[in-house]
């Protein structure tokens, strides 16, 4: 069985809900309330479907302003909030709870100002990732930070869980890519962290508010990076006979100073499933498959992918393909970036997200499929392999509990390897609720009494996005209100 | 002379720091010394020094990641990256010699304390951007971590990065992991010559839209440019705009073209080779071009690239300022008569209409405590400041006044 404990509702809380509602309404209007049943239901979980809660109340507002009195208004009347973007959250770092209102931001969606002389943008933190770069790409920039839902997630969950992409080896994530956010805390003040410029005045509080995951306060606009494109980028295709090898070979392109924008991994279950799916041309015959990018000139890009294929070479590698053309490219990145989606066409699936040092990669692999069999599970390995960023598949049955049982074992099992290897729980989805157990095998009880009281700052009753990142054990006395109470580690 | 702890080693910090912070004794926080007359001037009981904890515990080439002890010399790290043809990509820069402090002296934990970064962070991001973790102790004796070794990490509250910046203010930080990057195979720079201030920032600013990924975007005014030690710039007496290169040396060419394309119409720039421009770029890691004086002195503006020079203009009709503008007017070196409150009432107006902080970095330690060293905080953000403050260092021991007034 699933096996995530889900804190009990509040009925104290469930029981003022009529009052609640007329509160809102009085307040930010009808019009922005969510209130019959089927429609809370559509927010009942995010991407991390296999746990869901039909939260009490959902509210889509379409200003600042209004998600300050909603806010207030919570505070005020001691009930918890959950924020949310589109819901893609792979983690369940979007899951209501059932006694808490769903803050929902995707309406607020507007492109503010762009600024090409100082190469920035203002938005409102309810567009979606790929919007951004719509709206400036003609001009020959482009907003970095590229996750595999970049179609539908929106920037402030990008906000939120720190999101990286399989660009970032080159361009850094999320945290890299943003100057100054506009937050609403859980009082209803709006403070503006950061700013235009890139350097910040004073104690970087926006460091600690990217990837907070909503437990500090509610994002409503940001300013972000524009990045120039760049003049041309390709795909090569480096297919081997072994794990081992692929993982060496990215070694090597890095020792030879080649900084790729991108490297990214495929086992050989994954490559027939994307394959299948994509038709990009992905060889069918190999072990592991290694999809290098490189950016730069025409020239630029042939003399580097030369080099690769060259350093490809001393590991006998079974096919080495440069890609075509434009039409090969898309194809070999549509390939990659639908994987998830491809894989859930033929299973239900866990995503693992955990992180190891890149010399640790043979040793990682060979473990993971271990485990899963232990389990007997079937995995398919997709990753960033240039910044060890790992992302196992656990196949499994849904229907079936004690699969979906296994499968939590198996990829708890999987992310306490990572941690024992050097790595850490998650490279880009973020804790949720599905690690927040596992912390305690990252981060001791000072490490997590450090952070929990940065949350106390920012949120001193803890009402944003309860039960989430931090373990419920050491949690229960502040969840219950009590800020004075968090930890004095000993 | 104020009680002097040197530990060796972090558990030997921690339980001093844990002992004092029993006590309640103010601890003033340092490392060899290179920031001691920078920042505001910290009251304390007692000096600890982070230079007894020195050496590299880590250093992968092949994954591209270091960790060294707080109290590591930079120019330790840097021979050691260098034998492997890497390095710290973001420059950091070494106030000392433009502060009267010795120079060389900076450690790597002061480097993440400022998060001062040099002309290569418009390119790969600063000290911040490319720190991966910490171990720090905070006013509460407590030894913790944050971050790690791996390049993405997105587990519970960045307190690494958002330590960064922080001054020692927050927790003493014993050790770092950081990222580092290759050499590059050559250099070369482009000067532009004769361009007023806001055309430099202009041109600037079309190099960093380009794809050509420039790695040094500087403007230096006539009187400052003439400061400037490289023997082919030295006699040209008018404003330098400088652009610098950094790539395979398959491209380098080719990109060179490109630019000089780009801006044309800014005139035929002069050419620097490789080992003229790594000696430029190597000036302004010293500020060599902001010589240290008791007759001036020295803020750092950071801003729009674009009101930049509106910034320095508006400052310049009160008082004789020298600018230095980097990261294509991002961030500006202005220097100034030396004054009762150091140019503080023009410099912060003029930068408050336009946007942006200015933080002093030289003067006179008497004026260092009495005006604002660091941007003064809008109310709501001085009280999460204040709040976090107080989370890591519940007694104000460590550091106490030295950004702020009153903590």
């Amino acid at each position: 069985m699933p096996h995530i404990e889900l804190p009990e509702p509040d009925v104290g809380v469930l029981r003022r809900l009529p009052i609640l509602i007329e509160g809102l309404k009085s307040r930010v209007g009808n019009d922005l309330l969510i209130v019959d049943e089927d429609g809370r239901r559509a927010y009942e979980t995010d991407a991390f479907t296999a746990y869901r809660r039909v939260p009490m109340l959902v509210v889509l507002p379409r200003t600042t302003e209004e998600v300050s009195k909603i806010l207030k208004y919570c505070h005020e009347n001691d009930v918890k909030v959950v924020p949310r973007g589109a819901g893609t959250s792979l983690c369940g770092g979007s899951l209501p709870t059932e006694d808490s209102i769903v803050l929902c931001i995707s309406k607020m969606n507007r492109v503010l100002e762009i600024d090409y002389a100082n190469r920035l943008a203002r938005l409102e933190a309810g567009i979606t990732n790929l919007q951004i770069t719509a709206n400036v790409a003609a001009e020959g920039f482009f907003y970095a930070p590229d996750p595999s839902s970049q179609l539908a997630c929106t920037l402030a969950g990008n906000l939120a869980m720190n999101s990286g992409g399989a660009h970032c080896l080159k361009y850094g994530v999320t945290t890299h890519n943003v100057l100054g956010v506009k937050m609403v805390l859980i009082d209803g003040t709006v403070v503006e962290i950061g700013g235009s410029a890139i350097e910040r005045n004073g104690y970087d509080l926006l460091s600690l508010v990217i990837g907070s995951e909503g437990q500090l306060g509610v994002i409503t606009e940001a300013t972000v990076k524009l990045v120039p494109a760049p003049e041309g980028a390709r795909p090569m295709m480096i297919g081997f006979r072994s794990p081992e090898a692929a993982g060496s070979c990215v070694s090597a392109i890095i020792a030879a100073g080649i900084i790729p924008v991108a490297i990214e991994y495929m086992d050989h279950a994954a490559i027939e499933v994307c394959e299948a799916f994509a038709g990009a041309g992905y060889p069918l015959d190999v072990e592991a498959l290694l999809i290098v990018e490189v950016e730069g000139s025409e020239a630029e890009i042939g003399i580097l992918l030369g080099r690769i294929a060259e350093i490809a070479a001393r590991f006998d590698p079974k096919t080495v393909q440069i890609s075509a053309d434009a039409d090969q490219s898309a194809r070999i990145w549509a390939g990659r970036k639908a994987a998830f989606g491809a894989i859930g066409r033929i299973s239900d699936y866990l995503c693992m997200d955990g992180t190891i040092p890149l010399a640790q990669l043979p040793h990682a692999l060979t473990r993971i499929s271990q485990i899963c069999a232990e389990y007997g599970l079937k995995v398919a390995n997709i990753f960033h392999a240039g910044d060890g960023n790992l992302h196992p598949l656990i196949l499994y049955d849904a229907n079936d509990p004690e699969q979906a049982g296994n499968a939590e074992m198996a990829g708890e099992a999987i992310l306490k390897l990572c941690v024992e290897l050097g790595g850490c729980l998650t490279g880009e989805h973020g804790v949720g609720i599905e690690k927040r157990e596992l912390m305690t095998t990252q981060f001791s009880a000072t490490d997590l009494a450090v952070q929990m009281r940065i949350k106390t700052v920012f949120d001193p009753t803890w009402r944003l996005n309860p039960a989430k990142v931090f373990p419920l054990a050491i949690t229960d006395v502040m969840r219950a209100g009590n800020a004075a109470s968090t930890p004095e580690a000993a | 002379m104020s009680e002097l702890f040197r530990p060796a080693a972090e558990w030997e910090l921690q339980s001093m720091i844990a002992r004092l912070a029993r006590e309640k004794r103010g601890i003033e926080v340092v490392g060899h010394g290179a920031l001691r007359n920078t920042g505001r001037v910290a009251s304390s009981d007692v000096v600890l020094t982070t230079s007894g904890l020195k050496g590299v515990t880590l250093y992968e080439p092949t994954e591209l990641v270091m960790s060294a002890r707080s109290g590591t010399p930079v120019f330790e790290i840097e021979q050691i990256l260098a034998a492997r043809g890497q390095m710290l990509a973001f420059e950091p820069v070494d106030l000392g010699p433009a502060t009267g402090a010795p120079g060389g002296a900076l450690s790597i934990g002061g480097v993440f304390a400022t998060n001062f970064s040099g002309s290569r962070r418009i390119a790969v991001g600063s000290a911040r951007d490319n720190l991966l973790g910490v171990r720090a102790v905070n006013g509460r004796g407590e030894l913790f971590k944050s971050g790690g070794r791996v390049m993405k990490n997105v587990a519970g509250i960045d307190v690494a990065r958002g330590l960064t910046g922080s001054w020692g203010t927050l927790a003493v930080m014993t050790e770092v992991t950081f990222k580092v990057a290759p050499l590059p195979q050559t250099m070369q720079t482009l000067a532009y010559i004769g361009l007023p201030d806001d055309l430099a920032i202009e041109a600037l600013g079309i190099a960093m839209a380009t794809p050509l990924e420039v790695t040094g975007a500087v403007h230096l005014p006539k009187n400052c440019a003439e400061r400037l030690k490289v023997p082919k710039l030295k006699g040209v007496r008018q404003s330098l705009t400088l652009l610098r290169l950094e790539t395979f040396s398959t491209s380098i060419d080719e990109r060179k073209e490109k630019l000089k394309t780009a801006l044309k119409v800014y005139g035929n720039p002069i050419e620097l080779d490789p080992e003229e421009t790594f000696g430029l770029w190597s000036e302004f890691r010293t500020l060599s071009v902001m010589p240290f004086s008791t007759d001036t002195s020295l803020w750092r503006i950071s801003t729009l690239p674009t009101k930049a020079p509106e910034i320095v203009a508006a400052i310049q009709k009160f008082m004789h300022a020298v600018a230095f503008y980097d990261w294509s007017g991002a961030l500006v070196w202005l220097e100034v008569p030396a004054a009762a409150d150091a140019g503080a009432a023009d410099v912060r107006r003029a930068v408050a209409v336009r946007g942006g902080h200015a933080t002093l970095i030289r003067a006179e330690p008497e004026i260092r405590s009495t005006v604002d060293v660091f941007e003064p905080l809008k109310p709501e953000i001085e009280r999460l400041t204040r709040g976090i403050k107080s989370a890591f260092d519940p007694n104000g021991l460590l550091n106490r006044g030295r950004m702020y007034a009153n903590f």
